[in-house]
């Protein structure tokens, strides 16, 4: 279906892997990043450790739980934040050199599908490390808990993963509709900044009301990073687990047609900009 | 074989005003405005024939270009490449053509450019002999040893178009597409281009199609040439005839100067 079964990976392979090279090569970018997610992390304990103080009893997530959670989200920004968009694609779009890319015996889908994961993957490894590394040596009650059952990092790793696609699948629609307008800043910062608060980014979303969150799980909002982090952190263990993986699965299914769909009656009507 | 019959584009363009007022008025309401690209442009290019195709900026070059390329789907007419047409058999139909859009880069910014060059074999998936056997040889004719180690963000202007004409080389096209491959050039780069560029034709029986705003490109390459302008053919012809008919002395600059005046476009 949408030409799925005509791919052949190693072409996708070598994009990942020169996508990567390249990524690797801004490790001042990587550095400022990690000295804002660090401050930005202490920042958002901070305060969620005054509204704990004010009353324990009425939140949702055990104190332990919020901290781990948030650790864990700034180690992995580049992985599951929305708007940590890759602006090479829509700057090809944008500026025409879509041209070259349209040239290339490839799917397009798959192709920018490849580079945004590597994009996502290799700005993560630069990041995630030495944040986790910190974060667990941090003293008592702003530590990053590690779990100690070996079912819940197969469980988290396996929504991780999953995680990640349906963040790429999403994004993929955003970059799609590139497209459709001249300029997409607009339509970048609407989707990028609104999904990830409905996904958790900004408060995670058992603190949201009962019937919210009941929703935002079904849609894809809480197969993103809510379920990964959820199951780390120990919130959300055993059925509950696997079936929010399964929920994690369809949506990324279902978000990869969609965008393959979408994708192939974009270029039919596809203006390449430029001389 | 290239084969274009009646193919017509109309872009559709929003109509902008300068100004504040104006401006603000677009966001609720657009006008747009049509403009046709290209109209009616026929022509047929043999295997192993070199074309220049030249015209006035606007006049419809690249559009053609993106159309024989796959890119850009044309609203009428019908265009067969060796026995395909490019826009519904992209896939297909790239793996044997290449690619120079002489105002864009396929190099990778901030990684050497061999390393591209291993993307695009790895992309086409050209076994490593050949690859090994034409990087080797474009290497040699263009001059490019010192430079391949070298991230295409530090190279020249003239360098990186080298570069781009031997990734879009890499895997033996049949056919190659030059847009504009000589633009921002010295002299020195100008020459091996061209010199390049007619030794493939020669040895390979590469079919070649460029377009160029420099003349001297179109004499020291090209036998026939065809001209476009308003999104129309206007001529088709060897540039032998035309220096036939053009007044005594011209030099290819003011023969294609004349030949704008007398289609005015």
């Amino acid at each position: 279906m949408f030409g799925l079964t005509a791919i052949n990976f190693k072409p996708y392979r070598a994009l990942f892997r020169i996508r990567f090279t390249n990524t690797l090569q801004y490790r001042a970018a990587a550095f400022a990043g990690l000295t804002t997610q660090f401050a930005w992390g202490f920042m958002y304990i901070l305060a969620f450790a005054a509204f704990y103080r004010s009353n324990p009893g009425s939140f949702p997530m055990e104190f332990s739980h919020t901290v781990t959670y948030i650790w864990l989200q700034q180690a992995f920004v580049a992985l599951f934040f929305l708007w940590f968009y890759d602006n090479s694609i829509i700057e090809s779009v944008e500026s025409g050199s879509i041209a070259y890319e349209l040239v290339r015996p490839m799917d397009l889908y798959s192709r920018w599908f490849s580079i945004t994961a590597a994009n996502r993957v290799s700005r993560t490894l630069l990041r995630a490390i030495p944040i986790l590394a910190i974060a667990i040596f941090l003293p008592r009650p702003f530590r990053l808990v590690l779990p100690v059952e070996l079912m819940r990092y197969i469980l988290f790793f396996i929504s991780m993963a999953l995680a990640l696609g349906v963040v790429l699948s999403f994004s993929m629609l955003i970059y799609i509709s590139a497209f459709y307008t001249i300029n997409s800043m607009g339509t970048r910062i609407i989707f990028g900044v609104s999904a990830d608060f409905l996904s958790g980014a900004y408060i995670p979303l058992p603190f949201f009301p009962d019937t919210m969150r009941f929703v935002l799980e079904l849609l894809p909002f809480g197969s993103m990073q809510n379920m990964p982090l959820l199951i780390f952190s120990g919130h959300v263990y055993g059925v509950a687990a696997f079936r929010g993986i399964g929920i994690q699965l369809f949506w990324l299914v279902t978000l990869v047609i969609v965008g393959r769909f979408w994708m192939s009656r974009a270029l039919k009507r596809v203006v390449a900009q430029g001389g | 074989m290239i084969e274009l019959n009646g193919v017509n584009k109309t872009f559709r363009i929003a109509k902008r005003q300068g100004g504040f007022s104006r401006a603000f008025r677009a966001l609720f309401s657009r006008e747009y405005e049509y403009i046709r690209a290209l109209k009616n442009v026929s022509f047929t290019v043999n295997d192993g024939e070199m074309v220049g195709y030249i015209g006035p900026n606007g006049a419809g070059k690249s559009t053609t270009i993106k159309i024989m390329c796959g890119v850009l789907n044309p609203d009428g007419g019908t265009c067969n490449i060796n026995g395909r047409t490019p826009w519904k058999n992209r896939v297909a139909h790239v793996r044997e053509i290449g690619v120079v859009f002489g105002q864009r880069s396929q190099l990778w910014w901030d990684v050497p450019v061999v390393d591209s060059f291993e993307l695009i074999r790895d992309i086409y998936k050209t076994d490593a002999a050949t690859y090994k056997r034409n990087l080797d040889e474009l290497v040699e004719l263009l001059e490019l040893h010192e430079i391949l180690k070298t991230p295409a963000r530090s190279l020249s202007l003239g360098q990186r178009m080298r570069c781009e004409i031997v990734a879009s080389l890499l895997h033996d096209p049949k056919i190659l597409f030059l847009d504009e491959p000589t633009i921002g050039l010295d002299a020195v780069s100008k020459l091996a281009v061209r010199q390049f560029i007619k030794r493939l034709n020669a040895e390979r029986g590469t079919t070649v199609l460029l377009t160029t705003h420099d003349m001297q490109d179109i004499e020291a390459l090209t036998e026939r040439i065809i001209l476009i302008g308003k999104g129309q053919i206007l001529l088709d012809g060897s540039l032998t005839q035309l220096k036939a008919e053009a007044p005594k002395g011209a030099n290819a600059e003011e023969m294609v100067a004349a030949l704008y005046k007398e289609y005015a476009i």
